[in-house]
């Protein structure tokens, strides 16, 4: 479904590399985790599949597409394609939890009807009915997560991309956010996820890549945490 | 498209609303900026009106010797008349001359006595000579020069004219015009520059504050148009309001100075601002909107560009 094939992302003139010669590739309905120290390059890696970030060598596909030769126009197309969740949420302050969601179908053009039948079964995924009206200010660190993981979910898209989704909650709220991105994977859509936590590696036993300093180090299909 | 159409009205106006000291902000200059446009509007039409005074003042006084023949100076009327530089030739009358003289010193206790002891009405007929510009009085000139030539020295018709004496100032006047018109074209493209600059300094603050907003849009896949459209229509609303308030600002000012502007200018500037009001807040509002639409299409473009 995602093809690296030889990306390698140069900074200061090619003086430093945040990516090198990465090759590997996700298939469908993967729960793919990325992990490594700080700089290793987890980021950067998930910035290509989102395009906003370009390699400076080699090619990165979604499907038969080459991310970084989409116009720039049809780009808010290909992003409809993909969940995205941070670390700090990104959830706009000022919407409720129910509008933060619907606003990611406004802006794909989804009707008002489809919008009040979505966004009440992507809250139910998430176990926030009950907070649909309370603004982000209201919620904690876990529940905002989930909000913001069911708004990255309501337009089904083929994939989801979770960038340290954990690295601000606490355990507990750390293992609702992981089984509820395992239930998203076991429903049928793709998962990569980067992280830091060790024990939410080892309890998921799925796919592990492994980066330092921007080259892949270990790939393995059930893998454990190892630095 | 309907809906994102309704969405994208709905999100301006909440925008507009929520964030209030910004727009506030952004309207405050704007209006400022707008009002200095129509107050730059007011001083040209003040100027182009007092000049086109100034220069209907302007003439070329042609005397007739006091035996002249009507017909003769009928035919040199006509003939003067039918050139393409003349705008108006009028007619003084030896009669009407004397009157307006005895008019004018009717007071004077001495000049209506010495014209008491002539038997004869001493004034001659003139001919005033009005041109369409003001730079066109040396051809007129000339064309009076040569009828003087071809007239016979036994039976003469013209005395003379006083173009050379009205020469210098009407010189020196081409040239104040001249140099009027520059100088306030020139303010006003200086002021609207800097009213550009200034709104657009300000709607980008405005935008800036919503950077967060626009990050998580294009996050979620919305399309340029959908992120770029509430903001076009706050800075048409900007524009809109700011245009109106310019407008009701320049309103009293203008019904207060109006009277003086009769009194030096003979033009009154608030009959001027009644009676072209459609135009005066097609321009401003006008202004006011395309500023705010230019200003938030080149705020948004940084955010829009990865």
């Amino acid at each position: 479904m995602i093809y690296f094939d030889n990306v390698s992302k140069l900074y200061n003139d090619g003086r430093s590399a945040a990516l090198e010669e990465i090759t590997f590739q996700i298939a469908p309905k993967e729960f793919v985790s990325v992990v490594g120290h700080s700089g290793a390059g987890k980021t950067t890696l998930l910035k290509m599949i989102i395009a906003e970030d370009a390699p400076s060598h080699g090619q990165v596909f979604f499907e038969s597409l080459d991310i970084h030769k989409i116009p720039r126009s049809r780009l808010p197309q290909y992003r409809r394609k993909i969940g995205t969740v941070f670390q700090d949420f990104k959830l706009l302050s000022n919407k409720t939890a129910f509008e933060n969601i619907a606003f990611a179908m406004e802006a794909n053009g989804r009707g008002d009807e489809e919008i009040q039948e979505n966004v009440p079964q992507a809250l139910a995924l998430v176990d926030l009915e009950d907070k649909a009206w309370n603004f982000p200010g209201e919620l904690s660190g876990g529940e905002k997560q989930r909000v913001a993981i069911a708004r990255a979910i309501v337009n089904q898209p083929d994939i989801i991309i979770a960038d340290e989704p954990t690295g601000n909650l606490d355990p507990i709220a750390t293992y609702e956010v992981v089984q509820i991105l395992k239930k998203i994977n076991d429903l049928g859509t793709t998962v990569v996820m980067t992280t830091h936590n060790k024990g939410v590696i080892d309890e998921l036993g799925r796919r592990v890549i492994t980066m330092d300093e921007g080259r892949i180090v270990r790939d393995d299909e059930s893998g454990r945490y190892v630095l | 498209m309907w809906t994102g159409f309704k969405r994208i009205v709905r999100a301006g106006f909440i925008g507009f609303w929520r964030n209030a000291y910004v727009s506030l902000a952004s309207i405050f200059v704007m209006t400022i900026a707008l009002f200095v446009i129509g107050a730059t509007m007011m001083v040209d039409q003040l100027l182009t009106v007092s000049l086109q005074q100034l220069q209907e003042k302007v003439d070329i006084n042609l005397y007739f010797v006091t035996s002249a023949q009507e017909e003769d100076i009928d035919a040199l009327r006509t003939s003067l008349e039918a050139l393409p530089n003349v705008l108006a030739v009028t007619y003084t009358t030896r009669e009407q001359a004397l009157e307006e003289f005895r008019a004018q010193y009717q007071n004077d206790e001495i000049m209506m006595q010495s014209l008491e002891e002539l038997d004869d009405n001493p004034l001659r007929a003139k001919l005033a000579i009005q041109a369409v510009e003001t730079d066109q009085y040396e051809n007129i000139a000339q064309y009076i020069d040569e009828q003087i030539v071809q007239q016979s020295p036994q039976n003469p018709v013209i005395d003379n004219y006083n173009y050379l004496e009205k020469k210098e100032s009407i010189d020196t006047l081409s040239s104040i015009i001249g140099v009027v018109e520059q100088a306030s074209f020139t303010v006003m493209i200086v002021l609207v520059v800097a009213a550009v600059l200034i709104t657009l300094n300000t709607i980008r603050l405005a935008i800036y504050t919503a950077r967060e907003e626009i990050s998580v849009m294009r996050l979620v896949g919305a399309g340029n148009t959908f992120i770029r459209g509430p903001f076009v229509l706050q800075g048409i609303m900007y524009g809109l309001v700011s245009g109106i308030l310019a407008l009701l600002i320049m309103y009293p000012i203008l019904l207060w100075i109006g009277p003086g502007t009769e009194e030096f200018f003979q033009f009154n500037i608030f009959d001027y601002f009644v009676a072209n009001f459609g135009y005066i807040f097609l321009v401003l509002v006008g202004i006011g909107v395309v500023l705010g639409i230019i200003s938030s299409l080149f705020a948004i473009a940084r955010y829009l560009r990865v």
